[in-house]
């Protein structure tokens, strides 16, 4: 799950991690007056969007750039009406772009020095994990790539956590002289204190600023959470921004359906991870595109295949669907009958209808098999996983 | 001959009273394992289907029964803690079916594991089976057939896959051990791959792996320098795009790090006949036993 920009901030600021003062802003009028109130005549205004790449963004209206610098209240009012309600387009939204809804007003601070700081759950040492470098504000995997020497790297001790004296050293590494470096430890213990807290994956600060000031401050956070823990973090739950995600998948989850929107045209459905991913593999490999991930889990029920189903055929993109289930848990009948029940409900509603392969394996499969060719619905029956790929690939010739 | 489980095998369930684990626990019954215990607090005294007796805590339903493998059923929220639990009670064999643990909790699970004469299966995982001797996990038992190839993998129904394609071909499967799904777990493809070299009733192996992380080419490297046994892999997730997760919480692609390319690349290397497809699997370990290592 991913945050807004003016969020992170909220968090860094009940963590004590220090960053510039600013608010967020939903009409012009208010980010007038959030300017006004910071009382600076360096300002910045910042699209809120779940995507990177903002500065050197482009509105669709022809107004460039997502983040910009300004001195004086009415300006930052000016370039608010600008963005808002308008279409940004960077590298990471793709060409449609994302609608900005709310700004950042905040004061925008003297840099003398960019660096890196990021806390990772390392999957390996099973602890997290300190990532730093005194490169900041580039991306950190072309860092790694070109300069691995300046990458910095602290494991945490999973029980113990973060020590005093490991603060310290980052701070020497990261060149933080004796008159300074208080600053720089304190906020690496906060950050760290946060990330714990929150059950995060990751938190990255990039860049982390020494202003000319000698102050140390996180300039751009990104968290990510992790989705199990969620459940005892309600008040990050809160901040989710659902007009942020796909629409499809926004569906998905509220019927505890795992589903992933690509933009192939082979829609499939799959019990289990491994099996969903194995079969867009499979569908690739005999040359066709997969239009989503759809695992409906160890035991869905009717109801989850017929609203999985209308989920997969609301796709215009879709131009037949794969239904591949290995019964363990889940049994091919249950499977089969709401197949059928989602079929017919969506003939009933005169719902487009596209070719329908079928692969059925493991549990009653005798009695899921005689279910579908019962019912005379309009679809092929396949004998294996490849027969399958290959029928539904033909499907969409 | 097997790995981890078989006809010695006394099964603990722990979550035996909820809906999940009482369902299960009558599957592997039925399957012919030797449940002796269960646990749920505050239940104790029971006794589950008539015959099994059901405890309070862990450490009695060992002291009481001699369990020596634990089988978790445990909500995520409680389910750390019941690992602990196991692991304090000294089970050799813990293994956990329950999805969606927080991963902050399991590497406290990790950290407790240091030093403990516990080896932890899973979480997110279908469990482990024994063809024809003991069955813990989720698994359909019926897929199965007794024989030699040791299947490893962290998925569940792409297992069932390769473990029916297998049985199709009239080839039997030795141990099938579920890793999980999770980026923090408990046993490493390399744990159960080195498992099965040493296994005399094991003449293959199938290793299935997919996107995320370094398991599987950490394997790779294990198989190439110490493996003396034909080994087959697929790994899912070639059609995965970067940054998103795929189910699995261990299943994303970041920063160019853990695709399934270099994940095949790394495989290959070591030797290891790859099945090009989902479909292939079966195929693959009869090509990888039919050429000499």
């Amino acid at each position: 799950m991913n945050i807004h920009e003016y969020q992170a901030k909220e968090i860094m600021n009940q963590f004590g991690v220090v960053n510039p003062k600013g608010e967020v802003a939903t009409t012009p009028e208010q980010a007038e007056a959030i300017a006004r109130s910071l009382g600076t005549n360096s300002l910045v205004v910042k699209s809120q969007i779940h995507a990177g790449g903002r500065g050197k963004g482009t509105f669709t209206n022809g107004f460039k750039g997502g983040v910009h610098l300004c001195k004086t209240a009415s300006q930052a009012r000016d370039i608010t009406a600008q963005m808002l309600g308008q279409t940004l387009v960077t590298h990471q939204t793709g060409p449609e772009g994302r609608l900005v809804r709310k700004v950042l007003v905040s004061e925008s601070v003297d840099i003398a020095r960019e660096l890196y700081f990021a806390i990772v759950m390392d999957r390996t040492l099973s602890a997290p994990v300190i990532i730093a470098s005194t490169e900041g504000g580039m991306d950190i995997e072309t860092v790694a790539a070109q300069s691995p020497e300046k990458i910095i790297r602290e494991p945490i001790h999973p029980t113990l956590g973060i020590q005093p004296w490991q603060t310290r050293k980052l701070a020497k590494k990261l060149g933080f002289g004796s008159s300074d470096m208080r600053g720089a430890c304190r906020m690496f213990a906060s950050l760290y204190k946060l990330f714990m807290a929150n059950d995060c994956s990751m938190v990255e600060i990039n860049p982390l600023v020494q202003t000319k000031g000698g102050e140390v401050l996180a300039l751009d956070a990104k968290f990510n959470f992790d989705e199990n823990a969620l459940f005892r973090h309600p008040e990050i739950q809160t901040m989710r921004d659902v007009e942020e995600e796909d629409p499809r998948e926004v569906e998905a989850a509220k019927y505890n359906l795992n589903y992933i929107g690509l933009t192939g045209n082979i829609a499939c459905m799959v019990n289990g991870a491994g099996l969903a991913m194995a079969t867009m593999d499979i569908i690739k490999h005999y040359g066709g595109e997969p239009a989503n991930f759809l695992d409906v889990g160890g035991g869905a029920t009717e109801s989850q295949v017929t609203e999985a189903f209308k989920i997969l055929v609301a796709d215009p993109n879709v131009k037949a669907i794969l239904v591949n289930i290995f019964g363990g848990i889940m049994k091919c009948d249950i499977i089969a009958q709401g197949v059928i029940n989602a079929y017919r409900t969506l003939e009933r509603k005169e719902q487009r209808l596209v070719p329908l392969v079928v692969r059925l394996e493991g549990t009653n499969v005798e009695q899921g098999k005689e279910l579908l060719k019962n019912s005379g619905l309009p679809l092929l029956a396949a004998d294996d996983l490849a027969d399958a790929a290959r029928k539904v690939v033909n499907a969409v010739k | 001959m097997a790995i981890l489980i078989g006809n010695n095998t006394r099964l603990l369930v722990q979550g035996i009273t909820g809906k999940a684990g009482s369902f299960h626990a009558k599957g592997c019954m039925e399957y012919g394992t030797n449940v002796v215990a269960g646990v749920t607090p505050a239940r104790g005294g029971e006794l589950f289907e008539d015959k099994v007796p059901v405890f309070d805590t862990v450490g009695e339903a060992v002291a009481t029964t001699g369990a020596n493998a634990s089988m978790i059923f445990v909500p995520p929220e409680f389910a750390a803690d019941s690992i602990m639990e196991a692991i304090d009670a000294n089970i050799p064999l813990i293994v956990c079916i329950t999805e969606g643990i927080p991963v902050a909790d399991m590497m406290r699970v990790k950290a407790a594991m240091v030093g403990s004469k516990s080896r932890l299966i899973g979480p997110n995982c279908p469990g482990i089976i024994t063809p024809g001797q003991c069955k813990i996990g989720i698994m359909p038992g019926y897929i199965h057939k007794p024989g030699g190839v040791g299947v490893v993998s962290r998925s569940g129904t792409l297992t069932y896959e390769a473990v029916w394609q297998l049985t199709q071909r009239g080839v039997g499967q030795s141990t099938c051990v579920g890793i999980g799904g999770d980026p923090i777990n408990g046993t490493s493809h390399t744990d159960v791959v080195r498992l099965f070299n040493e296994d005399p009733g094991t003449e293959a192996i199938i290793l299935i792996g997919e996107i995320g992380g370094t398991g599987e080419e950490e394997a790779a490297a294990w198989i190439k320098s110490h493996c003396d046994k034909p080994v087959a892999a697929f790994i899912a997730g070639s059609s995965a795009p970067e940054g998103r997760r795929m189910g699995h919480a261990g299943a994303i692609v970041s920063g160019g790090k853990g695709t399934a390319q270099a994940k095949v690349e790394a495989l290959r290397d070591a030797g290891i006949e790859i099945a090009e497809t989902p479909a292939d699997m079966g195929d693959a370990v009869l090509r990888a036993r039919s050429r000499k290592r």
